[in-house]
Order: structure tokens, then sequence, then C-alpha cells
């Protein structure tokens, strides 16, 4: 079947079944490849990506269920890596082995849409379902609060911003 | 022409293009390459400056990291140590990973924590050959003596004339000079490191954090198919029917075949079982695939394995326990004896279950067969086992396996094992197209090479004075006689040996049909628990204070023997325990914690436990908060460790520490990995759970003590500590002593 999809701010056309997940389209039909399957089950939060400026689990998403919404991946989170998340996971040096951290950020980010200065608890609620198998949660928390103390109206174009 | 083909010939073309350019251009690997492969062939690779540096005229320097890189930052570190010594700065480095290629390079693997200690001299070397290298080519060029020359981020100055010559300009020049003996290159005075202990965020962060960064899973070759291999959920069963036909034409499907292997009648298997039989689906994505694997219907022929249980091994071992051990492992002294003379006799049963490594990107590779030779691209942890477990199950020469080497999304010890390779080689051969093999969560956690569960059986005496004097150890683990499963021995040097006069270490052994292999600080992860909760436990019974009891003990130790053997941690033994670091960090730990001075609310209790691991000395003490419905809150964890002279790039190595603490956490509370009926029962991460961001500790504070002994390894020997930690600072809170992992089968959960 055909879906048109919003990715990134671009329509592109996919012709898949419909109860295929929007990660493996993403993935595996459009090559965007930021984000990741971890577990296929809604447990980890590797393939989180915002839809609508929602977190959601791409891997329990049916393409059928997309619809207009538009879908915002890492990739397109900004034009040119330097949406505040992003800086502040560089500078607070997040990453180990890296694979979690696509999905760890989609979630921040729908976070910091909708509640710009977000306190640990706040944190804590939003970010529980994605893990980190490195165990990086010491500087995701720090790294949170440093973008948002960057600010909470990056220079991008995402759904989650313009909300 | 094939892409293997090509790329060796870009290799060869890219120094042909450095010779023949003459003015020169680019000074890189080839010349060494060539000779390496000239005077000693596979397996004795050189660290000839050529084979790492790469400079070109415009002063752009490109340092070669030959690491497998899963997390562990491996690919920022090791460039590091080249470009502190070659005198570059940090920023202008531009980095590349190598491929596998033992012609131009030493051990290129992840385990053990061993790329510290292996790489802190070679890699210094290296740098500074090549900072020498400039040096020499500027002092000819201006015909004054070398030792009046000096170097400053990425130029050789002399200050004498006020000239400089930046190191592009001198690279051609360089090209044509002799590789200096790196014996005799001087290596840089620690006090002038500027990039040496000073933090550098990792090489790949902008990538990571933009979703560029390539993952084995994210590989793409032209003309791909995806797939799935389904094997049976008992280890070695073999496929007796299958109804492929119909799985052949449901959408998107390409091919489906049975992957035909001999039954494995190992009786103890092996760390690399290779490939097994099984059922390989092809698909024109990975889902389709996987949507075609749920109508599998498959008969198994299962094997003997069946029919085993966790609850029989539990069984079994309970029995052993009351039987005479099948062997003796160490006896120093006479534990026997002693234990009868006793003031005191402390006994208790401590358990650990199997766990599953779980890395976070599952098993999988990309492999494209052409023509009798595969390419391969892979997040190994151990490339070169893997191409000799391609070749040998493709019968090809091991020259004819070429591997890339690609980021791996975490691997604990899983990618020593190459099975995937081994598979996703296979059945691109056997489809005759290239191959994206993945496994999905539910594989990984069902095909996992898992740490050993164990059991120990544990006596201990105390003199008059609260002294401890015999210790004995019946272990009980898997295997066959005098052999352990992968990862599941215990050495006859283990803590406390030395440090007791009468010491007993008896062993049982019971068969064991399900996979083991090498967790994040192999058997530590377990062992730490049992003999620092037992010391706990003796502590209490002698009256004394935690640490002081620990203290005591360390002063009694003897001499280490000389590179004393540690059976099943594999590699190179490294060396026994030194007393005197780990009171270092047993006394430095207790002063941060203010240990024994602070006073703590009622349910809040501390705990205090060392382990020595992979040459690093770690010595950790928690706090924690239990309420009324056991749960616990870990308030925070101090950690003091002494892994040498320098900590390469602090950031980085607190983050390991950091995730060290919290990994041993998840051991401790959840993670566990149970058989019925042959079958691994956890599937997926719900039932093998990690600690998440709310459970974890808020606090975690690092102390590095600095002492004189070269750098080593720290993202294994972190870990072990934490448990016993943290099931002291349980006793101390809430007077329950929890003696089997994972502490939730005790009615316990995070707060
Ligand atoms: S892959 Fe979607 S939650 Fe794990
Ligand atoms: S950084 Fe490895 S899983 Fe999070």
């Amino acid at each position: 079947m055909a879906f048109e999809l919003n990715v990134n701010g671009r329509t592109v056309s996919v012709d898949v079944p419909a109860d295929m997940p929007l990660l493996w389209a993403l993935r595996d039909v459009l090559h965007l490849h930021g984000a990741k399957y971890g577990c296929g089950i809604g447990q980890c939060g590797a393939c989180t990506v915002l839809l609508g400026g929602k977190a959601v689990r791409a891997c329990l998403t049916p393409i059928s269920a997309v619809g207009k919404q538009t879908i915002t991946t890492i990739e397109g989170l900004s034009p040119d890596g330097t949406h505040p998340l992003q800086l502040a996971w560089q500078e607070v040096d997040v990453p180990q082995c890296g694979y979690c951290q696509a999905g760890q950020i989609m979630s921040a980010a729908a976070l910091l849409a909708r509640n710009p200065k977000p306190g640990d608890k706040d944190i804590e609620a939003a970010m529980n379902g994605n893990l980190c198998r490195c165990g990086t949660y010491l500087r995701i928390r720090s790294a949170v609060h440093r973008a948002a103390e960057m600010g909470s109206a990056p220079r991008t174009q995402t759904p989650a911003n313009r909300e | 022409m094939t892409p293997q083909q090509s790329q060796h010939v870009d290799r060869r073309s890219f120094l042909k293009i450095t010779a023949l350019a003459g003015g020169g251009v680019l000074f890189g690997f080839g010349a060494a390459r060539e000779a390496a492969a000239q005077v000693g062939g596979p397996g004795q690779a050189t660290t000839d400056p050529h084979n790492f540096i790469k400079v070109a005229p415009d002063g752009a320097v490109t340092i070669v990291a030959k690491n497998p890189e899963v997390g562990q930052g491996i690919r920022t570190m090791l460039p590091m140590l080249i470009a502190e010594e070659l005198d570059v700065s940090w920023n202008s480095v531009k980095i590349e990973q190598a491929d596998f290629d033992d012609t131009r390079f030493a051990s290129q693997n992840a385990g053990g924590s061993t790329a510290t200690p292996n790489n802190w001299l070679p890699m210094r070397q290296v740098g500074a050959a090549g900072r020498q290298l400039f040096i020499t080519a500027a002092a000819q060029t201006w015909n004054v003596p070398a030792s009046q020359c000096a170097t400053s981020a990425g130029r050789v100055i002399h200050a004498a004339s006020n000239r400089s010559l930046g190191y592009g300009e001198l690279a051609a020049k360089v090209a044509a000079l002799p590789a200096p003996n790196l014996a005799e290159v001087k290596l840089k005075d620690p006090a002038d490191y500027k990039i040496i202990g000073h933090t550098q965020p990792g090489t790949d962060v902008k990538a990571i954090t933009t979703g560029k960064a390539v993952f084995a899973i994210d590989i793409e070759v032209p003309g791909m198919l995806y797939a799935v291999f389904e094997k049976c959920r008992v280890f070695g069963g073999t496929v007796a029917k299958a109804n492929l036909e119909e799985i052949r034409k449901l959408p998107g499907v390409k091919q489906a075949f049975v992957v035909e292997r001999p039954p494995i009648t190992d009786t103890v298997l092996p760390g690399e079982t290779g490939l097994e039989n099984g059922i390989a689906i092809l698909a024109e994505t990975w889902w389709h695939a996987q949507s075609a694997r749920k109508k599998l219907l498959v008969t198994w022929n299962e094997g003997p394995r069946a029919s085993q249980s966790s609850a029989a091994f539990a069984q079994r071992a309970d029995e052993m326990s009351k039987q005479a051990p099948q062997r003796t492992i160490r006896a120093d002294g006479d534990a026997e004896a002693a234990l009868k003379n006793a003031a005191k006799v402390v006994e208790a049963a401590y358990s650990y279950p199997f766990i599953a490594h779980a890395p976070l990107e599952p098993q999988g590779a990309t492999a494209r067969w052409n023509n009798g030779a595969v390419e391969i691209w892979t997040n190994s942890q151990a490339p070169a086992g893997g191409r000799r477990l391609v070749a040998q199950t493709l019968g090809i020469p091991e020259k004819d396996v070429q591997v890339h080497m690609v980021r791996g999304g975490g691997g604990f010890g899983r990618r020593l094992t190459n099975d995937y390779m081994a598979e996703a080689a296979y059945i691109a051969k056997q489809a005759g197209a290239p191959v994206k093999l993945v496994w999905a969560r539910e594989d990984d956690m069902t095909h996992d090479t898992y740490r050993p569960g164990g059991f120990q059986y544990l006596r201990a005496g105390l003199d008059g004075s609260g002294k401890l004097v015999a210790w004995r150890n019946h272990f009980v683990s898997y295997g066959d006689g005098e052999r352990f499963v992968a990862a599941g021995a215990m050495g006859p040097t283990e803590f406390p040996q030395r440090f007791i006069p009468n010491y007993a270490l008896h062993a049982s052994v019971q068969p064991l049909g399900i996979r083991t292999g090498s967790l994040r600080a192999p058997s530590s992860n377990a062992f730490a628990f049992v003999i620092q909760s037992f010391i706990d436990e003796l502590a209490r019974a002698a009256k004394k204070d935690p640490v002081q009891f620990r203290m005591e003990i360390l002063d009694a130790g003897a001499a280490p023997a000389d590179a004393a053997p540690e059976a099943g941690r594999g590699g190179a033994a490294p060396p026994g325990m030194d007393a005197g670091r780990m009171k270092g960090v047993l006394q430095l730990v207790a002063e941060k914690s203010n240990w024994g001075k602070r006073q703590l609310p009622k349910g809040t209790g501390m705990g205090v436990a060392f382990h020595f691991s992979h040459r690093g000395y770690f010595a950790e003490v928690a706090e924690v908060a239990v309420d009324s419905a056991n749960k616990i809150k870990v308030n925070k964890v101090w950690v003091a460790a002494d892994v040498g002279s320098h900590i390469i790039n602090p950031g980085a190595g607190e983050n390991m520490v950091e995730g060290a603490i919290i990994d041993g956490l998840s051991e401790l509370m959840s993670q566990e990995i149970t058989v019925e009926s042959g079958r691994v029962v956890q599937t997926n991460y719900h039932q093998h759970a990690m600690m998440r961001l709310a459970q974890a500790p808020p606090e975690i504070e690092i102390h590095f003590l600095k002492t004189n002994f070269p750098p080593t390894g720290l993202g294994e020997p972190a870990l072990p500590p934490v448990l016993p930690a943290v099931a002291n600072a349980v006793f101390a809170a809430t007077g329950k002593r929890v003696r089997a992992l994972p502490f939730s089968k005790s009615g316990f959960a995070w707060a």
C-alpha cells in the first residue's frame, strides 16, 4: 500500500504493508538510520521519533496510524545539528556506544517543547522509557538541564518547536 | 573489479601517489605495510608510525584508530596517545577507523580492559617516532642539529633562527626517511602533556547526536537482502521439517532455506560454537523477513539438551554441596583443621544466576559473497577470531575474508563471540546475494553466551581476637570433569587466597547445555558479590568495622606470586593483586564517603567492598535507603580507583565508571536468565530489566588515585565492587542479608 509521509519537512511516499511499523519504513525504505531498533516492543526507546511533535516508539507505530502527522527523526531535529539538545549532548559528552542516544534526544526534544524548564522529576518521567545499556543516565539528566539553560527557542524547524 | 579488489588497489595506489608525487603529498601506511608483510607476515604487525599517521601537505593530520569501538571510547583514546607524542593540536586531528588488518595492526580487539595497558607505550612511541621524523626532516632542511629543534602544535621550530615549518610542508621529506628505532625514541615528560589527562569529547559525538553515526545495523550495500535466522530454542537443535514453501510465498520474501549443520555434540560447549543449524528468511525489508518468520511452522530435533532446567541445576548444586567436592583447586595450610579450632565459624551459601549481555544494538552483520571471497561489515569485539570462524565456516582461506570494523552499539563481551558473523557470511554465500542479517531482540536474549550462574558454599573461621584464620569455598559451577564451561572457572588465586594461612578452594561441576561466555568483568562480576558480602558477614561476626576488618585482611597478605594464573579470565594472566594499592583505594573511599562518621536516618545504611580485576584496583561505598516495602534507593556511590599514573581521557573514564556502576546495579536487582525444557525463558528487556534513569543513583562520586604504575583499563574493574557494596549497605540499613542474586527474587525492588 502507498502512504504519503511528511518526514523531516519533506513529503515522501512509501509502498509498504499497512502494519509495517514506522521504524522499518524509516530505516529500510527511506534509509533514515538515526532511529534504532532495540527491542521492538516499546521497552527501550531506541526507536523514538516525534509524531506531530510527540515522542512515540516507531517500532510500535504502524505506518497506517501516521496519517498526516509530521514525523521528525534525529536527522531532522535541526538543519545543522545545533538544536540545544544536540549541543548540550556534545558539551556534556553524553554517549558511550551512542546507540540509544538518538532516541534519548528525541524524547528530550518532546519534553522541552512542552516544558522548557523541566525539573529532575519531569526529566525522570519523560526519559524513563529510554534505556541506556551503557548507563549514561547521569549525563543525560545534566544534558537535558543544560539544553534547557541554552534556551528553549531553538533555531530549528521541527514540528515540536513550531507548536 | 570486485569491491574487495578496488579497496586493495585504492590503498596501494594511494601509496603510489605518495611515492610518485616525489615532492610528497602524504605519508601513510604503504611502505610499512609491505615491509611488515615481507618481514614478519601476518601476526607480526609492526608499530611503524606509517601505520597510523597521515599528514597532508596542508598539515591536516589523520590518525588511524585500530581497535573496535563499542562504546568504550577507544576510537578517541588511542589516537590521543599518538597525537600527544606527535605534538599536534587535538582539534586539528581527523580520526579514521581502520579495517581489520593483521599485517598492519597488532591486537585489534576489545576485551579484558586490555587496550590501555597494551597500547600505552606503543601508541606513544608511534607518535613520538612521527615527531622525531618531522624534526629530522626540518633539521636537514635547515641544516641545523636536530637537538636545536622543538615542536609545537604540528610545527617544527628552530628558535635560534626564528624559523618554523609545518608538518605538512615536511611530509614529503618524511616519506623518504627511514623509520626510527622505536625503543630509542624519546617520549615526552608527562608534565608537558597537553592531551593525555585532559578530557576530550568522543570523536563521534557530533555524528551520534545528529543521527549520522554508522553502526553495524546501519550498513547497506547495493542489492542487499534483509535476513533473519531462526534457530532452535534448545541449543544445537536441528530442523526436521518446516513450511518453507508457504514462507516463500509471503509478501516481500525473496528466499527461505535451511542452513544445514551437523548437531553440536560437545559436552562442554566451547566459547565459540560457530554456525548452528536453522532457517534463513531473506526479504526486501527486515520487517518483511521478520513477519514471514512469525508464520514459520518448524519441527525441531531438539536433542538431549531439551531436558535441562534451572530448577534442576539448583537442586543438583544443593546435592553436590552436601557431598565431598569433586576436586580441589587450591589448598594452603589446613582449612579443615583450622575451622575445627576456630573460635567462631560462619557458614553461608551464595548463588548468582545466568545473565545476558543484551547490548542495545542486537547482533547482526552484513556480508557480500563474491567469487570465492567474502566481505563482511561487523561490530565484532574480536575481528581476528571472527575472520577465522568465517573462513572455517565457508571453507575458504582467511585472506579471502575481508573484515570492515563498524561501530557497535555496546559490546560487554557479547561480541567476543562471532556466531552472527558466520551466519551472515554463510547465508550470503548460500543466497548468492549480499545480506544484512539482524537478530531480533528475542534472538539475542535466547541465543546469548550467558554469564554463567553458580553457587558457592562458604565456611570461614575467626580466632578469639576476631582475626580471619580459615576459608573454605566449595565452588559449584558447570562443566565436565576438569573442564569448566567458558567463563565458569574459579582460579586458584582468587581472593582471599594468600591473605589467609588456611585456604581451601574446592570445585564441583554439572553439565550445561546453554552457551556461556565473558560478560564485562567476567567471573569478577559474580565473585566480588559473594566474597565481599561474605567478608562483611565475617566482619559483623568479628564485631569489627567492615573497613577496618578488610584492612586487617589486606595487612596479612603474603607477596603475590608473579603473574599468578587466573583461570577462566582469558588472555595473558595479569599480575596478582598488590595489597598496598588496594589499601590505598580502600582508605580513600572511606575518607571520601566519611565512612563511620555519618549519622544516618533509620532505614539508611552504608556498605563497602573492593575488588581487583583486570589489573585495576577499585573500592566502592554505597549509601542506600530501604523503605518498609523493601524498595531500595541508592542515594550515592563513592568510587576510589587506582588504575595507574594517568587517566588518559578523564571525562570518558568517569563516564565508563558511572556506566559500570549502573550496569552492576542492573545485575544486582533484576537480571536473571532461567532455563526450562532446555529453553531460555526470558525473551526481551521486560523480563531481563536494566536500570532506568529514575532508578539510577543521583550521584556517583569518582576519585582516581594516581600512583606510579603504568595506566591500565577501567571499563571492567569498576563494576564488580558495586554489587557487594550495595548488598552490604542493604544489610546495614535493614539487617537483611541477601545471598542470592538478583535481589528481586528476595522481594526487593528499586524505589
Ligand atoms: S525498539 Fe522501539 S522501544 Fe525498543
Ligand atoms: S550510550 Fe550505549 S546504550 Fe546508551
